[in-house]
């Protein structure tokens, strides 16, 4: 077991490293977009002795480098800066947003990941039936549609006639229930988008294993084939399924700016195309580090569980 | 009203109303006029949810960015100006209760209203607005109001009641441009304004504003207007950038005002119980701006093809759905008192064909950058007059560009480009924002002599008859040399619940009864 | 009541008439095939018949276009949003298009930039993956690094990055798209050969001194073949996806190119109305990733070895 913790060091060790690299990274391609932050802050209006005046007082003369290092030493000491926008701190412009996201993620996640799962074990069970079709079908259909699609459908259907919320206006300081109440057609949009990839995994994992000699061997002593499929099959395919849930997730976290968008909720997605497109580095870099740092944390935690699911990988290791 | 409108005509202002200006208000401009659901009485109460296209998370208080129609409508709200423009176009005081200038248009007295206080409950000071005007003023500006603050030679205060503007040359305009929603009167310490505070003088107080998700507003008790104005309650403004997500907030009466309704389903919105459909059309217009000084646009018979090979009808029908009223390549619009109706331009193939031939040419390449960022609709605008420019020989290649930094790197950077201008509430101000010579926003780098000399005499020369002729041949001029094709004005177009009363003018100048209608109307 | 009782019906219609065609195309394919062929065909469900027919529709599509558009992709034909009649077979779109051409060539173009998007990000994905896994040390560790990095920063905010950087233009994007997917089949391909190659087999084959890319290709590649099929199925329609959320950013195909993804895109607010037609180019979207994807089950099932 020491062997786990001592990868799970590792890899923290080296998400560090990745986070260093992805803010690097991140503030390269921002220098290379066409137009800086005053430029895109003034926008239409801006003249050249404004936007001269504007990247002064920005300190937008200093290099790129020292502009990096400034903004690297502070983060080390805990201070993320102001925004370059709106000179609102960037601590307090996140926090909020970042609880928002969570919360929506989490929401869609506790829906979609046991949905995804039964639905992958059922239609690996009757695989080939009416069911196993309708059900690839349904899903299938689902994430052909963008998002927005999916969610302007679920409006159409559930907010005009008055059950759900067309948005997800949340008043300060609402009890949980309302909260619920009034995110649940983004948190179904959601569901639908990833229900079909984690869905689909699931099913092709555990039809891969049927044939293992194994399971024929199971299934000859007379198992049933929920049995089969439950206790045998599906523990060994946990690896793959992991991966796919672990990047699902991720992508409830970082990827769901047109659904924030549709349902005018206020999440990082949003606040980070806004801050891109005004060239505001400092909250484009601190929200790059938060979805880089859920993803590492995401990926890592479902190397474990793919590790521990496979008592060959925990050997070797 | 000390100044009466000359002759009815829509946005008409004589001469004397104009160099000596001051209001009452519940007046002319804004007595509701016929009957009806708009023109019923004006009642107090109610929360106004306001929903709107724009607003970012990069926003803020500062009168010196105000970048997009949230921001805007939102310091228009909290804030009082100097001076404001009426519904009908015309002018009228607001914290400036009267004003007057000297004969050459050079030196403006204005008289400030007495008892109008912040919301703090300081009172307003000649102090607080020469610290106003004096913010985007000055080397370290940033403010997007620069250049037209720039003329400002001097400000003083002559007693806390007054305050005189000295200008480097005249402007028979000036009362109209410092109503501007980038100059509001804030409050101001050791003679600076803290352009992060909320305080204002205007009707509504803000309660909490979170950037680029909601404001929320309370009706501000001391509002000197009151009771004519600020009928509401509370007031809460939305940002739903989605134009889909926005029509269901007003369908689903999660919202009662949604301004930028998609003209492509409006007809299908205005079938949806409960809701009314207001169209307003002013000074906005699209425009495809060309880089006069680079070929082949330096030469006039090109600049003529291209606006012959355009057709507006055709643009104004299936880009705007018939909102807004057909373009004559020249800004001003019929809502202006100077505007002087020209004969219409029509598509004319074999026009533009002819000029080609002058010019030199068989046929034309032309590269032209559009996004959606530029206006909603101008890629398809752009597709729309390549397919018309065909039939003159023209090749149009449309490129979308990224809507990503549009401002910076396409807008007067690309020769041939789509642009969108609010307009302004004077011809001159208009022309000397992006027609006059080595003016920042002169989009086309239009440089003709005439015109130039002309905008000069004509902004402090102040025999209105004299001026209109000016104009005239101003507005023929940008039309027939400028660098500009201007298929459309378009005009703003909202969904209001039936709930909603407003007065029966609504503001032209911008969306939302000139950004006003937070103050203006009322739950019916 | 009424209108429950309609869908249903017209749902019947439609499954009873995607089994007839998938049985009628595989009953044509097994006469003209190849005699091997033809009797790998006939063990094809009626699910996978069902999906290749559609394929080789839209394949003939995309060929076809030219022919089969009465009209041209950009020409204006007529008024806005022009009901159906026998002119206009599906109507006129916003500027007065014709609605069927402009589908006709948005499958050609769609599906062809798709195709070579995923083919790209699963050579390049698929290959790397495996081999990471299977020499595992330094390397694996590098390309790991890499992925994380790359897939750290949220794809469609890193699109729009790369591509005001870049430029756009149809090749960047194809590019682009597939950089950032390759990451995603990276990652799947070496999870899945982390549990092959800890087999006795492969070490078997190590032992007999197999090279490595014949230890890739011969042993590893044929038992991760299935997840990896199955997640092409995937990815192929997530490029659509892809395409038309940049075009919601203004970085898409240029006009007046149709694509499927920006054409519903650019009718969506009208589904809020209950109205059908945006329903066209997204029921083309889905239409195909619902063939492709039975196809690869069908494939998915054969790799498996189960004789039911």
């Amino acid at each position: 077991m020491s062997d786990i913790w001592w990868m799970i060091l590792r890899r923290l060790a080296l998400g560090v490293l990745t986070l260093f690299v992805v803010t690097l990274l991140i503030f390269g391609a921002i220098q290379l977009l066409p137009g800086d932050p005053a430029q895109a802050i003034l926008g239409q209006a801006a003249t050249p002795e404004t936007l001269a005046a504007l990247r002064t007082e920005l300190g937008l003369d200093l290099p790129a480098w020292q502009r990096y290092l400034n903004w690297i030493s502070g983060v080390l000491h805990g201070d993320f800066g102001v925004s370059l926008a709106n000179k609102r701190p960037i601590s307090e412009l996140i926090a909020g947003r970042l609880a928002n996201t969570l919360f929506l993620a989490l929401y869609a996640a506790v829906i979609a990941v046991p949905l995804s799962l039964a639905l992958g074990i059922l239609a690996a069970l009757w695989r080939g039936s009416w069911f196993d079709r309708a059900i690839n079908v349904l899903t299938l259909s689902s994430i052909s549609f963008p998002e927005f699609f999916v969610a302007y459908i679920l409006i159409f259907w559930l907010a005009q006639s008055g059950l759900f919320p067309s948005i997800s206006n949340i008043p300060p300081g609402a009890p949980l229930a309302e909260k619920l109440y009034r995110t649940f057609l983004p948190a179904l949009t959601l569901t639908l988008v990833v229900t079909a990839h984690m869905m689909r995994m699931t099913r092709a994992a555990i039809i891969n294993l049927l044939a293992s000699p194994y399971i024929e061997m199971a299934r000859l002593k007379g198992m049933g084939p929920t049995r089969v499929i439950v206790h045998h099959a599906l523990p060994n395919a946990l690896a793959p399924i992991i991966n796919v849930v672990a990047l699902n997730l991720a992508y409830l976290i970082t990827g769901v700016v047109v659904v924030e968008v549709v349902f005018v909720y206020p999440g990082l997605g949003q606040l980070m195309v806004d801050s891109v497109a005004k060239r505001d580095i400092p909250v484009v870099q601190a929200a790059a580090l938060i979805f880089a740092a859920a993803y590492i944390l995401l990926n890592l935690a479902a190397d474990v569980l793919s590790t521990l699911s496979n008592p060959r990988l925990v050997n070797k290791r | 009203m000390n100044g009466n409108p000359a002759d009815g005509r829509f946005g008409a202002v004589s001469r004397r109303s104009l160099l000596r200006g001051a209001t009452a208000l519940g007046t002319a401009a804004l007595l509701p006029l016929g009957s009806g659901r708009a023109a019923a009485q004006p009642k107090q109460g109610g929360t106004l949810r306001l929903a709107m296209a724009h607003g970012s998370s990069t926003d803020s208080y500062d009168p010196a960015m105000l970048e997009n129609a949230f921001a805007q409508l939102f310091a228009t709200a909290r804030n009082g100006y100097m001076t404001e423009i009426a519904a009908d176009g015309s002018l009228t005081g607001d914290i400036a209760e009267s004003w007057e200038a000297s004969p050459d248009a050079r030196v403006w007295t204005f008289k400030l209203r007495e008892g109008v206080t912040f919301h703090s409950g300081k009172p307003v000071t000649a102090e607080d607005v020469i610290a106003s005007l004096d913010y985007h003023r000055g080397e370290e500006s940033t403010s997007a109001a620069k250049p037209i603050v720039a003329p400002i030679v001097e400000i003083a205060a002559d007693g806390p009641g007054t305050v005189v503007v000295t200008l480097e040359s005249g402007n028979a305009d000036f009362p109209f441009v410092i109503s501007d929603y980038h100059l509001p009167i804030l409050p101001a310490t050791d003679g600076r304004i803290d352009p992060l505070s909320p305080d204002g003088c205007g009707g509504y107080v803000v309660e909490s504003y979170e950037p680029g998700v909601r404001a929320s507003m309370t009706r501000n008790p001391n509002y000197w207007k009151l009771p004519d104005r600020a009928h509401f309650d509370a007031v809460e403004l939305l940002t739903i950038i989605d134009a889909a997500a926005r029509q269901n907030a007003l369908i689903t009466g999660e919202v009662d005002v949604i301004d930028q309704v998609d003209v492509n389903t409006v007809h299908l919105l205005q079938r949806a119980p409960g809701v009314q459909i207001l169209s307003t059309t002013g000074t906005q217009h699209f425009t495809f701006a060309m880089d006069t000084r680079a070929a082949p646009f330096s030469d006039n018979n090109v600049r003529l093809a291209l606006k012959y090979a355009i057709d507006r009808q055709e643009l104004l029908d299936k880009v705007l759905n018939g909102y807004g009223a057909l373009g004559n390549d020249q800004p001003v619009g019929p809502s202006d008192r100077f505007f002087a109706d020209l004969p219409q331009r029509a598509y004319d193939p074999d026009k533009a064909k002819f000029h080609l031939k002058e010019a030199g040419l068989d046929t034309l390449q032309v590269p032209l950058s559009a996004a959606d960022a530029a206006f909603p609709g101008a890629v398809d605008a752009a597709v729309l007059y390549s397919e018309q420019a065909a039939a003159a020989g023209i090749t149009i290649d449309v490129i979308r560009e990224p809507n990503d930094g549009y401002w910076s790197n396409v807008w007067m950077v690309k020769p041939f480009v789509a642009v969108y201008w609010s307009g302004r509430p004077t011809a001159d101000w208009m022309f000397s924002t992006a027609y006059a010579a080595g003016v920042a926003w002169n989009d086309t780098f239009w440089d003709n002599e005439r015109f130039n000399q002309l905008l000069n005499e004509a902004r402090s020369e102040l025999d209105e008859t004299k001026r209109a002729e000016m104009y005239r041949e101003m507005q023929l001029l940008v039309r027939d040399d400028g660098g500009v094709v201007i298929p459309m004005f378009a005009s703003y177009v909202m969904g209001l619940s039936d709930a909603i009363g407003h007065p029966e003018q609504v503001g032209a100048n911008w969306t939302l009864d000139g950004f006003r209608a937070v103050e203006r109307w009322w739950f019916a | 009541m009424v209108a429950t009782l309609r869908f249903t019906l017209w749902l019947a219609v439609a499954v009873v008439a995607a089994a007839v065609l998938g049985w009628l195309f595989r009953a044509v394919l097994t006469r003209i095939a190849p005699a091997n062929a033809a009797r790998l065909l006939r063990s094809a469900p009626l699910s996978a018949s069902f999906g290749m027919a559609v394929i080789v529709f839209y394949l003939l599509v995309a060929i076809l276009a030219p022919t089969i558009a009465p009209f041209g992709e950009r020409e204006v034909v007529g008024a806005q949003f022009m009901p159906a009649s026998s002119e206009f077979l599906l109507g006129t779109d916003n500027l007065g298009r014709d609605m069927f051409s402009r589908l006709v060539f948005g499958v050609r173009n769609t599906v062809s930039i798709a195709f070579i998007t995923t083919a790209l990000a699963f050579a390049v994905g698929a290959v790397l993956g495996l081999l990471a896994a299977t020499v595992s040390g330094w390397i694996d560790q590098l390309l790991s690094r890499v992925v994380d990095v790359l897939m750290a920063i949220p794809a469609l905010i890193f699109q729009l990055l790369l591509l005001t950087i870049v430029g756009t233009s149809i090749i960047n994007m194809i590019l682009v798209i597939a950089l950032i997917d390759s990451t995603r089949v990276f990652r799947l391909a070496r999870a899945v050969a982390m549990n092959i190659v800890v087999m006795d087999y492969i070490e078997a084959a190590k032992l007999r001194g197999e090279g490595l890319w014949r230890l890739i290709i011969r042993e590893i590649m044929p038992n991760a073949a299935a997840p990896l099929v199955a997640e092409f199925g995937l990815r192929f329609c997530f490029v659509f996806l892809s395409i038309s959320a940049l075009s919601f950013l203004g970085l898409g195909i240029q006009p007046p190119t149709a694509d499927l993804g920006s054409m519903v895109r650019d009718n969506a607010t009208l589904i809020t109305f209950g109205e059908v037609t945006p329903l066209l180019p997204a029921g083309a979207i889905a239409l195909l990733t619902v063939a492709v994807n039975f196809v690869v089950d069908w494939m998915l099932h054969r790799a498996s070895g189960l004789k039911e």
